[in-house]
């Protein structure tokens, strides 16, 4: 008798034993190696790395290992471990101007000084099963190699600015705010919109960003620039007293240019929405800058069509998967008491009504 | 993880501070929304992140820490909480409400009285009171600010004008020190008279939504109702199966294919209490479970929550109304 809600020590250290069993699979087969997954599964760690703000290739893949593959999962083993590292100090924003591209492209201009380099892209792929790769064939050939062009490669944006075009890049010098840091609050500025767009749920960003090209707070985005590459990431050490290179990471920055017919009290001009992700992420990077463009409406003077997309409060409270998740599948816990409650409160009003109910019909 | 690869209780002492100031001024705001920069924690948003950072905060190495989730100690929740603290801290843990120092819990307040000195840590889901009346948080924080509370009485009032009675079973909204209007998280409100004037301190963590509350010592707390609707602490009208108390609050389990009922305290720590002490289950929990729920009415469960009497119910619900706290919610 009353044995279903007892014996929760025991049953948890079996749950947890046969979850380790379950992530190895059948022993049978070689296990994965954090560095078969960081190698060959790279936009799963560059995905881990970005939504759960930790640029560190082997921790993420090592998360993706730990939680069998479950990408929100992983995210959140990165931030737990995230939330525990001391905090030296910030870098110096990073220079993407001078970063060095493996993949750059426009979609606004046919060529532009830089070129169009595709990259590593499956977007020219036909999406036909390769069965060869099943059956573990031999390594691809080298795809072939140009020369190295160390040049920095020019920002499509800047063409347009340069006729005046396109609005200027808003200057903004005060350091900004960080939603790790400091509880979010409504209004937020566009830093921290950003911010938490960055570390927010891929396909959450997608979909609201989706929902603006069907016509909920439409912006008629075109990629004006998309590139993916390294940068140098830069800090001042104050023993130094000037900033040194720590290292690089791989970025991908998305620019979009806006159609803009003017407003109140802006001229007709294109205007900007920003995306920019840890490694090679262009659907993430691209979303966000699409939905990044979506809440700007009220600094451009555009109308709030009451739109998802341009709902600061609802797409920065909603966009965090760690957060989402965790709310959602909490209603798995135990919740007896309160829904002792609910039952006695409904039995109640139940009796009443349909005592209410029968002294009717006996009138 | 091992204990020694973190800090005490998890945090680093910088976190630890800035909770810290958080829960300062609550205390000094009772019922006041302070935000707080809540971190990621490794147990899941809505698992009790609040709670955990807020008991994280509150912990010293010579605590003792008692864990519940729905009154009980074994829930799965509240074993992987206690576990977690017995190994990032190191402290001592208890299952007796009266022993323990810190108290972190999830949808109850034990039955046993706590004492002056005690904390009692509530995870919270969702802090604001006024959320589902108004889902933006820059006009929920202006209606607190003006205390503009109309929309939770019409809420109130409205339940009253449609199901005759206020259908808000858990979760029940609550008057702090006459000021904030406060959310007391999700309690069944037969707890809620325990958090007024209790000489425990109450603090309430919620993570996700980066939020600390308190309830200082001794505060009073009153229940929203109305002068003819007065608030009645309820519970399910039966009698524990195992220690035979009619006055604790109860779960209801179904115990056989038929869906036949039986009711046990949802408090662990009290009943094996009440169990060790000799008392064991009556004649009536027998008769209570071989009913169906169904045929028993209002006035028979009203009969039982009167029967409890007042040395050990903390507010018996008076169907007379005669002694309802002073109504908030006149106007």
């Amino acid at each position: 008798m009353y044995v279903a809600v007892k014996g929760g020590e025991a049953a948890i250290e079996a749950a947890h034993a046969w979850l380790a069993e379950a992530r190895r699979g059948d022993p049978g087969i070689a296990s994965l190696t954090v560095a078969q997954i960081r190698e060959q599964l790279t936009l799963a760690v560059n995905r881990v790395m970005a939504e759960g703000s930790l640029y560190d290739p082997d921790l993420a893949a090592l998360a993706i290992r730990q939680a069998r593959g479950d990408m929100i999962e992983a995210v959140f083993l990165i931030r737990a471990y995230r939330t525990t590292l001391p905090r030296f100090g910030a870098s110096l924003p990073a220079d993407t101007g001078a970063m060095r591209v493996v993949r750059r492209i426009s979609a606004t201009f046919k060529d532009a000084p830089g070129g169009q380099v595709l990259g590593p892209t499956f977007d020219y792929t036909h999406r036909l099963l390769d069965f060869a790769l099943a059956a573990e064939g031999a390594d691809p050939a080298p795809a072939p190699r140009a020369a190295a062009d160390l040049r920095p490669v020019p920002r499509i944006a800047a063409f347009l600015g340069s006729e005046g075009l396109i609005e200027p890049q808003p200057v903004a010098d005060d350091p900004p705010g960080d939603l790790t840091r400091e509880p979010l609050a409504f209004p937020a500025d566009r830093a921290l919109r950003l911010q938490a767009l960055a570390r927010a749920d891929e396909g959450f960003t997608l979909g609201m960003a989706y929902s603006t090209q069907r016509g909920y707070g439409r912006t008629h985005a075109f990629v004006g620039e998309l590139r993916i590459g390294t940068v140098e990431v830069e800090m001042e050490v104050p023993e130094l007293g000037f900033a040194v290179c720590i290292g690089e990471v791989e970025l991908t920055e998305c620019e979009t240019v806006n159609q803009f017919t003017g407003s109140k009290s802006e001229p007709p001009q294109f205007t900007r929405g920003y995306g920019l992700s840890f490694g090679q992420n262009e659907r993430k990077a691209i979303s966000m800058s699409l939905v990044d463009r979506a809440l700007r409406w009220r600094e451009l003077g555009e109308e709030n069509t009451g739109a998802p997309a341009q709902d600061e409060e609802f797409v920065l409270a909603h966009g965090d998967n760690v957060q989402a998740t965790g709310f959602l599948e909490h209603i798995k816990l135990p919740h007896y008491v309160d829904f002792q409650a609910e039952l006695e409160l409904i039995r109640r009003l139940r009796a009443e009504a349909l005592a209410g109910a029968r002294a009717e019909s006996a009138e | 993880m091992t204990g020694t690869d973190y800090t005490f209780a998890y945090l680093d002492e910088d976190t630890k501070r800035m909770i810290r100031r958080a829960l300062l001024k609550a205390v000094a705001i009772p019922g006041y929304q302070v935000p707080f920069a809540s971190r990621e924690m490794p147990m899941p948003y809505g698992w009790g992140t609040g709670g955990v950072q807020v008991t994280a905060a509150c912990l010293t190495p010579e605590d003792r820490l008692k864990v519940i989730d729905q009154g009980a100690d074994d829930t799965t929740n509240a074993v992987s909480i206690r576990r977690f603290f017995q190994r990032v801290a190191g402290v001592a843990t208890t299952t007796r409400t009266a022993e323990a120092t810190v108290i972190q819990t999830r949808h109850r307040i034990p039955e046993t009285p706590l004492t002056e000195g005690q904390i009692l840590v509530f995870q919270v889901p969702i802090p604001e009171p006024l959320r589902f009346l108004e889902p933006r948080e820059p006009e929920t924080r202006r209606m607190h600010a003006l205390a503009d509370y109309g929309l939770m009485h019409v809420k109130l009032y409205e339940d009253i004008a449609r199901h005759g009675a206020i259908a808000t079973a858990y979760a029940y909204p609550v008057t702090v020190a006459g000021r904030y209007v406060a959310d007391p998280s999700p309690i069944p409100k037969f707890d809620n008279p325990k958090l007024s004037d209790s000489p425990a301190l109450q603090l309430f963590g919620a993570g996700r939504e980066q939020r600390i509350y308190a309830i200082p010592p001794h505060t009073r707390v009153v229940s929203l109702d109305f002068e003819d609707h007065p608030f009645a602490a309820t519970k399910a009208a039966g009698v524990c199966a195992l220690c035979g108390d009619d006055a604790s609050y109860l779960d209801e389990v179904i115990v056989d294919d038929a869906g036949g009922r039986m009711f046990v305290c949802s408090d662990t720590d009290h009943c094996a209490g009440r169990r060790a002490a000799g008392l064991g289950p009556s004649a009536a929990a027998g008769a209570a479970a071989a009913r169906p729920p169904e045929h028993r009415g209002a006035a028979a469960e009203a009969a039982v929550c009167a029967a409890a009497g007042p040395a050990r119910a903390p507010v018996p619900p008076d169907p007379a109304g005669g002694q309802h706290p002073a109504p908030e919610a006149a106007g």
